[in-house]
C-alpha cells in the first residue's frame, strides 16, 4: 500500500480525469492517490469517475487556487 | 454457467448513447462504456469557462449517463490521433468542419482496438438509420464497419432490425428480437423508450457532440487555418476558440478578449503564454494577443481591450500591457468607437 501525487494543475477537464484514471490502471489495491488539480470542475468529474469505477474519495481540500483530491483505491471490482 | 459476453458502448453523454446500452443491459450483456476527447467536444472543459461562483456546477454527461446504467467509463485522449481526422477527412466535411463520417469511422476504430485489448466480444453505438444526414445512412454504415475494422462486431441496437444481422445477433449473445428499429430524424420513439426505462433527465445536444458544427467556432478555426502557419492546430489552439471576443485586425495577430467573469478565469490560465492586456483604471476583461505584435499593434489591441471595459465612454483608460517575457508597461489610450472597429475585425 503506497501513496502517490499525481499532477494535474492547469488541465482542462476531462484532462485531469484522463489522468487520474491513466496513473491509477499502474497502482495497486489500498493504494493512494493524491491528485492536485485547478479546473474546478474536477470536485464533481473526479469523485463520479471515482463513483462509477469502485474507487473511494477521502478528501477534498479547496485551497485558494489549487484543490487536492485524495483516493483509494480499489481493484476489487475489476 | 458461462460468463456474459461482454459490449463497449460508446457513450457521448446524449440520450441515443445511452438508450443503446441500456437495452443490451437488458439483455444480460456485460457492458462499459468508452468516451472520447478530441478536444472539440463540447464536454468537459466547459466547466473552465463558466462563473465559477452562484452558477451550477456543469457536470460531464458522459460520466453522467454512465453512472446513471450503472457501468464504468473509460475515457480515452484521442486529441493526437483525432488532428487527422480533423485535418484531412477522406470523405470530407458536413454542413461546416464536421468530419462526421471519418470521425464515426475513427472513434469506433478506437473501441475495436480498445475491445480486443480488454477481451470484449463487441461494440454498440447509438446511431439511427437515417438521424444524421452525413453519417447515419444505409449506405454510410457499412463503411463505418469496415474502415474501423469492427465488421460485424459493431451492433447498433436502436436500429438493428432493419439491418442485416451482426455476429452477436447470429451467435445469439444477443436477441435480435428485443432490438430496435429506429429511422429518420423523429426523437419520439428514443422519448418513448426513455420514459419505458424511467430515464426522465438526460442531455439533449442541439446539432451534434462536437464544436465542429458549430458555425461560429468553424469560423475561427478557418481563420486560424489561413493566418497561421497553414492548416494544422495544437490543443491549445482549437480549446481558445471556445472562448471570447476574437478580433483579427491585422494578419499577423489576434487579439481575444474575455466576455464575462467565466470566460476571463479561463484566459486566466492562458495568459503566461500570450502578451497580455488589462484595463488599470476601469473594469475590464482580460485580453490576449496571439500572434506577433509591435509597438503599433499593441497600442492598437489596447484601443480595442478599452472599448471592451467600463471606460468605453471615457477620452482615455489606462490598459496594463504584460509582455510573453513578463515585462510590464502601462499605455494611456482612447478607446475605440463601436463605429471605429470595421466588421471583418469579428471573427
Ligand atoms: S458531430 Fe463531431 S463528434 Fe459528432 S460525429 Fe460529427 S465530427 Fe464526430
Amino acid at each position: 500500500m503506497s501513496e502517490h501525487t499525481l499532477d494535474a494543475r492547469n488541465l482542462l477537464c476531462p484532462m485531469p480525469v484522463i489522468r487520474t484514471q491513466n496513473k491509477i490502471r499502474t497502482l495497486a489495491d489500498g493504494d493512494t492517490l493524491k491528485v492536485i488539480c485547478t479546473d474546478p470542475g474536477t470536485l464533481s468529474d473526479i469523485p463520479a469517475w471515482c463513483r462509477i469505477n469502485g474507487h473511494s474519495v477521502l478528501d477534498t481540500q479547496k485551497g485558494e487556487r489549487e484543490l487536492v483530491i485524495t483516493i483509494r483505491i480499489s481493484k476489487g471490482a475489476a | 454457467m458461462t460468463s456474459p459476453r461482454k459490449a463497449v458502448a460508446l457513450i457521448s453523454g446524449g440520450l441515443d448513447s445511452m438508450l443503446a446500452a441500456q437495452v443490451i443491459l437488458e439483455q444480460g450483456v456485460h457492458v462499459e462504456g468508452i468516451n472520447f476527447f478530441t478536444g472539440f467536444c463540447v464536454e468537459g472543459h466547459t466547466h473552465a469557462i463558466r462563473k465559477h461562483e452562484g452558477a451550477k456546477p456543469k457536470r460531464n454527461n458522459a460520466l453522467w449517463v454512465a453512472e446513471q446504467l450503472g457501468i464504468k467509463l473509460h475515457i480515452v485522449d484521442v486529441v493526437e490521433e483525432y488532428k487527422d481526422v480533423v485535418l484531412n477527412p477522406k470523405h470530407g466535411y458536413g454542413a461546416h468542419l464536421n468530419p462526421c463520417l471519418d470521425c464515426k469511422g475513427f472513434m469506433v476504430g478506437q473501441a475495436h482496438r480498445w475491445m480486443e485489448e480488454n477481451g470484449f466480444d463487441f461494440i454498440i453505438t447509438g446511431e439511427v438509420l437515417g438521424q444524421r444526414p452525413m453519417s447515419q445512412r444505409r449506405d454510410t454504415f457499412p463503411i463505418i464497419a469496415r474502415e474501423s475494422g469492427a465488421g460485424d462486431r459493431l451492433l447498433r441496437p436502436l436500429c438493428a432490425q432493419l439491418l442485416p444481422p451482426t455476429l452477436p445477433e447470429r451467435e445469439g449473445w444477443v436477441d435480435r428480437e428485443r432490438l430496435l428499429k429506429f429511422s429518420g430524424r423523429s426523437r419520439k420513439p428514443q422519448m418513448a423508450l426513455a420514459a419505458q426505462f424511467k430515464i426522465s433527465e438526460y442531455a439533449q445536444p442541439a446539432g451534434g457532440c462536437c464544436f465542429l458544427t458549430d458555425p461560429n467556432y468553424t469560423r475561427k478555426l478557418q481563420d486560424l487555418w489561413r493566418t497561421g502557419a497553414g492548416k494544422h492546430y495544437e490543443l491549445d489552439d482549437i480549446m481558445l476558440l471556445k472562448v471570447g471576443r476574437h478580433l483579427r485586425p491585422r494578419p499577423h495577430f489576434k487579439l481575444i478578449i474575455g466576455r464575462e467573469e467565466g470566460e476571463n478565469n479561463f484566459l486566466e490560465g492562458y495568459r503566461r503564454q500570450f502578451t497580455h492586456l488589462r484595463p488599470a483604471s476601469h473594469n475590464g476583461s482580460l485580453a490576449l494577443i496571439d500572434g506577433s505584435a509591435d509597438a503599433d499593434d499593441i497600442r492598437l489591441a489596447a484601443r480595442l481591450t478599452a472599448r471592451y471595459c467600463q471606460g468605453r465612454d471615457e477620452a482615455s483608460v489606462r490598459i496594463e500591457v504584460t509582455e510573453k517575457d513578463g515585462r510590464a508597461y502601462e499605455l494611456d489610450v482612447a478607446p475605440f468607437t463601436s463605429e471605429e472597429i470595421p466588421r471583418e475585425w469579428h471573427l
